[in-house]
């Protein structure tokens, strides 16, 4: 159909333009090379690592880094330099599933409700601020105490609870789009409904989306960390930062170097994450700053 | 106006109540009840089973119990921990004014440095100074808690010697105590909400330092800083209520990690050691305490904005 | 020696370093002289450069600006080499700007007293104490209604024109020498806007000011200025007196600008000016405006014209400037007079007894009070029927509910009352959701401003391809060769179909949106405030392409428009109203002329013309209502002809004339 040609050429070159636009920023160039480092390392690593994670090496309980051992070796003498390479695996899994699962369901629900409004939309506000009032960690360890720490249950768990924030936001945006004059006229042409969701609101919702996905994916990444930190996470001897920093925490007097890796890996992936999403934000027009956090 | 004060704190009551609503379900809806979690699923004879349904006063329909809970909840009577003889709000009480204190250091340092640095940074937009904050808000906002705290801990506590990197002050001592250990939970939590506000303000003056009146205030032959001062700041700060107010309402409830790094005995320690515990009696009468904090919180924040800014002000009094 | 001007612009360029490191000039060698006492106008549609100049006049430069050569004198003082300091000491002292658009140039967290107060210390030298009386005579020279009580009144709680009386008050406060007027009446309504205007005549000539006001509105600058200049794509291209540059432009752009706009006198359509000015920072060689004039040749193709000074005084930049005589004049007829006599009869549309409501029953209001029948209703009382084949003009100020009418045609808002027939038969289902696919077709809509109509993500092949899809269930090459037709017929090309509406300019968005429109082969099309978005030049290219496709098509249009001339150059009838009543309806010629209804009569009056001869005549004050009275005329509280108490208890009735002609007042017809 040469509409929908001209039109997916269009989108096609625009996202292009985007794209250009984000690698044209210093922080969009950084942190887009940063996180596509992190994935490709997490997919390559298990193939690359010099030593096995699991090996445990008593002669080498926390030793200081070496040139074989490139940052020493953690409390049950493991290498950390592989262990911090693998780090990221379960952490890039869980959260790269969840994200989109949270942005999706949060936006469907924001995108309905913002469409059908009145009492029900009311209501429907109401139980996102209960749900929003309470702690986040709160909310996840009952589940998680209750029914375990594998990955089957984690990413439900962090795809529910992070998308109920995403409801609010689609729901704003749901209500800017509507308002403008294009989806009246899209109305007073007859098109149905779902033709109008469809074709005037989705892709100008998306852009929101979009932006928002990316921050609660760092946000998802923090939260995922803090739980292997505090021992809610992955289970050992699986590698995952959170949990390799905690461990270090104890012999941190006398073995510093044991966090180094782990806090560094971390950092960077989130940082990267952020400094994205903020690159996107301006290329797509989007304001993030305005936002608060949650 | 008033039917507009009624509306919000009614909005508000709502919210509580649906708030109360899913935790009481929630903790319905979970495998087992407080008793088996507590004595644990499998191990637990019915003996003493049935003496905790007892203690708990679990045999009696849940719309009844909700009732009785949610009743004491609001006379202050939160009811007993899961051992059936600790009263709850003994145990929260200590907890909780442990985390307002620290909430309070944090808030005292936080804010004005936040406010200081988001103007700051927006005047000078792209500029030494705001490269230089810039950058480390984004570090202070993405590195996670245990990440900073634990660099903190090593740099201050172990490398300098000038600060106890732990807690070890009892829950129940009083405040003055609390010093100067609480510096360092303090100082992490200070920068994490720092780097939120500031960023907020600086995007928010940016705005205001753009628009017509400010502009006009120049031609108007205004000099530079009354400008700022009088024109640019009563509108650029408005909209930082509302996020001074989500991170007040996240410092008294959702410090966990810091508070565990630090050994600190407050509400977010409370919560996870009850969690381990499987003590839902005392989880639930956190998760409502904090709820309710939120919402009071966002409510006063909201009211705030309302009273501050004229053009609220004025439409809701014709309505 | 000859004494130095004023103020004074001596080859003044403007320009900013873009992204890839080019400079871009936004004013080229641009000139400028204002004696004392002199008022001159600025004149360029957007991009022009005008307000630019009228900045760097205060030596103000937008963030990124900056001057490149060229210097600027106030009173002798170079203003580009004053320090921050000194500058302030002039800025709002002897040389004050009176902002556009007020409502957002007033800081909204200041009281208008303490802003005016702020003036004051700033530039007089009056005592603290001193500062409440003067702010209140300040107040009170501006016209402006209870000043001791708007001291304390937010800038938010004022309306437009008030907002643009205390900008005014505040530009008075240190009692300039000279004032720079940045469209100071845009946006405003056309009585508001002529009040103002008289003002400001009034305060130059009191106070022997000198002043420069740019507008794009030549009616504004015909009424204000002793001397007008031109400019064009950064450039001024023609400077003279006023009575010069409006009677007998010298400069082909002035003279196409002059023919470009609607006049209330002529019965002919305006006329366009084809093209676009050139963006800044796009190479030009020769003259700017060679690829849109009518006269150039080789020689503006490729050489620039220098600014040369004619023998009757004016200034040109244009080496035809003696061949403007050869220049295209407007002589296309509206449609409506070619129409033959015996029309068709039939009824397109049918308004009866429509009256429609905004206000939602809110039950927190309905339970604190039940008794309260809720405020009258936005719409009330409409009755119109519109043929086949003829355009009706809605003219009204803001608030008068011409666009609610046309939502509630297109079935966007359900009517309280009444009905809405088709072909005088059917009956329209009110809301658009239940009407049939035939009634929708029939039907649609032109929206006033094209970036919100048109969805951003959306390129011109998707969004031509809707209606076609939807209506005749077109795809493949048929769907294609449509949408090219399509854009021929509102004279773009095939190679439009892939752009964004990002890449389009104004008018080619809004023909996009027109050629939407027509793509259903519609019967009727409900045009809102078409050309309201748009410079005058393109405004007038619109008009001529929505008469054009009516005369081959046949089609129904309801017009809405502020702008009285705009209305008069396209519609057959024409309805005037006033908060939401309608006041007068009949024949374009029938309420053009005497007699008039009250509100007409002051819409008329307030019309500025673009010539020095006609000055408009201001009957009622400017007050802005903000609901309609809930019994009687609904304009009995503005009326200078008022009768008494007939007219606050009772409807007017309908007073028909002639054949057609309606007007709904109490004061019989042979008094009107």
């Amino acid at each position: 159909m040469a509409g929908t040609l001209h039109g997916s050429k269009a989108s096609g070159s625009r996202a292009i333009g985007i794209l250009k636009d984000l690698v044209s920023r210093p922080s969009g160039m950084i942190g887009l090379s940063l996180v596509v480092c992190h994935v490709i390392l997490a997919i390559i690593s298990p193939f690359i690592v010099p030593f096995d994670y699991k090996l445990q090496n008593s002669a080498l309980m926390l030793s200081q880094p070496s040139s074989i051992h490139w940052l020493g070796a953690d409390h049950l003498g493991r290498d950390v330099f592989s262990r911090t390479l693998m780090g990221g695996r379960e952490a890039l899994l869980v959260t790269g599933v969840a994200t989109p699962l949270a942005v999706i369901w949060g936006g469907f629900i924001g995108i309905l409700f913002g469409l059908v409004g009145g009492r029900l939309d009311e209501v429907l506000m109401r139980v996102v601020d209960a749900f929003l009032s309470l702690p986040w960690i709160l909310k996840m360890l009952v589940l998680i105490v209750t029914f375990g720490t594998g990955i089957e249950v984690l990413i439900p768990t962090l795809a529910f609870f992070y998308g109920i924030p995403v409801i609010r936001i689609a729901r704003a945006a749901t209500h800017d789009v509507i308002a403008r004059d294009f989806v009246w006229a899209a109305k007073a042409r007859g098109h149905g409904r779902i033709s109008i969701i469809w074709r005037e609101l989705l892709p100008n919702v998306l852009d929101t989306l979009m932006v928002e996905g990316a921050m609660r994916w760092s946000w998802m990444l923090l939260a995922f960390s803090s739980l292997s930190f505090l021992g809610f996470g992955v289970s050992p001897p699986t590698p995952d930062w959170g949990l390799m920093i905690s461990d270090a925490r104890g012999f941190m007097s006398f073995a510093p170097w044991g966090v180094i890796g782990p806090v560094i890996a971390l950092s960077s992936l989130i940082i990267g994450i952020n400094l994205t999403a903020d690159a996107l934000a301006k290329a797509l027009g989007i304001d993030r700053a305005q936002k608060a956090p949650m | 106006m008033l039917l507009l004060l009624f509306r919000r704190i009614l909005l508000g009551l709502v919210t509580v109540c649906i708030v109360s609503l899913i935790i009481f379900a929630g903790v319905e809806i979970l495998p087992g009840d407080a008793c088996t979690q507590y004595l644990g699923e499998y191990q637990a004879d019915d003996e003493l089973l049935t003496q905790c349904r007892k203690d708990l006063d679990l045999n009696r329909p849940a719309f009844d119990r909700f009732a009785e809970w949610a009743g004491g909840a609001v006379t202050g009577d939160l009811g007993l921990a899961v051992d059936g003889k600790t009263k709850i709000s003994t145990i929260v009480g200590d907890r909780l004014q442990n985390s307002l204190l620290l909430a309070l250091c944090a808030m005292s340092v936080g804010v004005p440095l936040a406010l200081l640095l988001g103007v700051i940074t927006g005047l000078w937009r792209d500029r030494l100074p705001d490269l230089i904050a810039s950058t480390l808000a984004i570090f202070a906002m993405t590195i996670p808690e245990f990440v900073s705290a634990t660099l903190l801990i090593l740099v201050f506590s172990i490398w300098l010697g000038w600060l106890p990197g732990i807690v070890l002050t009892s829950a129940s001592a009083p405040a003055a105590e609390f010093f100067p250990e609480i510096l360092l939970p303090m100082i992490v939590l200070s920068l994490v909400m720092c780097a939120h506000i500031m960023r907020m303000v600086r995007s928010s003056v940016i705005e205001v330092m753009a628009s017509d009146y400010v502009q006009m205030a120049t031609l108007k032959g205004v000099p530079y800083w009354p400008t700022v001062f009088r024109h640019a700041l009563p509108s650029a700060l408005l909209p930082a209520i509302n996020v001074v107010a989500l991170t007040i309402a996240w410092l008294l409830g959702g410090v966990v990690v810091i508070e565990v790094v630090f050994n600190y005995p407050g509400l977010g320690r409370l919560m996870i050691d009850s969690i381990s515990d499987r003590d839902l009696p005392v989880v639930q009468s956190i998760a409502l305490i904090v709820a309710s904090v939120y919402v009071c919180v966002n409510l006063a924040a909201d009211l705030l904005t309302m009273l501050a800014n004229p053009k609220l002000r004025t439409m809701y009094m014709r309505k | 020696m000859t004494t130095q001007p004023f103020i004074s612009v001596n080859g003044l360029s403007v320009g900013y370093t873009s992204r890839t490191g080019k400079i871009i000039r936004v004013l080229r060698n641009v000139s400028l002289e204002i004696n004392r006492g002199e008022s001159v106008g600025l004149v360029g549609e957007s991009g022009s450069g005008k307000s630019t100049l009228a900045l760097a006049a205060m030596g103000y430069f937008k963030r990124g600006l900056r001057p490149l050569s060229g210097d600027v004198h106030f009173d002798s003082v170079d203003m580009l080499a004053l320090d921050r300091d000194e500058l302030q000491a002039i800025r709002g002292g002897r040389l004050a700007l009176i902002p556009q658009n007020s409502g957002q140039s007033l800081t909204p967290t200041m009281r208008i007293g303490q802003q005016l107060t702020e003036a004051l210390r700033l530039h007089s030298n009056l005592d603290a104490g001193q500062f409440s009386d003067r702010v209140v005579e300040l107040l009170t020279q501006v016209r402006l209604p209870d000043p001791a009580k708007l001291v304390s009144r937010y800038p938010h709680e004022l309306s437009g024109g008030q907002q643009q009386r205390v900008a005014i008050a505040m530009a008075l406060a240190g009692e300039p020498d000279a004032l720079l007027l940045d469209e100071p009446t845009t946006g405003l309504d056309v009585t508001t806007q002529a009040h103002i205007l008289e003002l400001l005549r009034d305060l130059a000539r009191d106070r022997n000011m000198a002043m420069l006001y740019v507008s794009h509105d030549l009616g504004a600058i015909s009424r204000v200025c002793d001397q007008v200049v031109v400019m064009y794509a950064g450039e001024a291209v023609l400077t003279g007196t006023t009575r010069q540059v409006l009677l007998a432009p010298r400069h082909p752009y002035a003279h196409g600008l002059l023919t470009s706009i609607p006049r209330l006198d002529q019965t002919r359509m305006p006329m366009a000016l084809d093209g676009r000015p050139p963006m800044p920072g796009e190479a030009i060689t020769g003259c700017a405006f060679a690829d849109r004039c009518a006269l150039a040749d080789n020689k503006c193709l490729t050489e620039a014209p220098e600014m040369v000074g004619l023998s009757s005084g004016e200034l040109v930049r244009c080496f035809k400037s003696d061949m403007i005589d050869r220049m295209p004049v407007p002589s296309r007829q509206p449609s409506r007079l070619n129409r033959p006599d015996d029309k068709t009869g039939d009824t397109a549309l049918d308004l009866r007894d429509v009256a429609i409501s905004y206000a939602r029953d809110n039950w927190l209001r309905t339970v604190l009070s039940p008794a309260d029948g809720g405020p009258p209703a936005t719409v009330d009382n409409i009755g119109i029927s519109i043929e086949k084949g003829e355009t009706l003009g809605l003219v009204g100020e803001s608030g008068s509910g011409k666009s609610t009418i046309l939502k509630a045609i297109a079935g966007l808002i359900s009517p309280k009352r009444g009905h809405i027939m088709l072909h005088g038969q059917t009956a329209l289902t009110p809301r658009v959701e239940d009407r049939p696919a035939v009634n929708l077709r029939q039907i649609q809509m032109i929206f006033q401003n094209p970036d919100d109509s048109l969805n951003p993500r959306h390129a011109v092949a998707q969004i031509l391809a809707q209606p076609l899809q939807l209506y005749f269930g077109l795809s493949g090459d048929a769907l294609h060769e449509a949408s090219v037709s399509m854009l021929e017929r509102v004279r773009l090309g095939a190679h439009y179909l892939d752009r964004l509406p990002s890449q389009l300019s104004g008018g080619e968005k809004q023909r996009v949106a027109i050629a939407r429109a027509f793509a259903a082969e519609p019967e009727i099309v409900l045009c809102d405030e078409v050309t309201s978005a748009l410079d005058v030049s393109v405004q007038a290219a619109v008009l001529d392409l929505l008469d054009e496709l009516k005369t081959q098509q046949g089609t129904t249009y309801i017009f809405v428009s502020h702008d009285l001339a705009v209305v008069k150059a396209i519609s057959d009838r024409v309805a005037v109203l006033y908060q939401g009543r309608l006041c007068e309806i009949g024949s374009a010629e029938a309420v053009y002329t005497a007699p008039f209804h009250p509100y007409t009569d002051v819409l008329l009056g307030a019309v500025l013309e673009p010539d020095p001869d006609v000055a408009p005549k201001l009957i009622a004050d400017d007050v802005v209502e903000l609901s309609p009275p809930a019994r009687g005329c609904p304009f009995q509280r503005r009326c200078s002809r008022k009768l008494g108490t007939i007219c606050d208890s009772e409807m007017p009735p309908a007073r028909q004339l002639r054949a057609g002609h309606v007007i709904n007042c109490h004061i019989p017809a042979d008094e009107l």
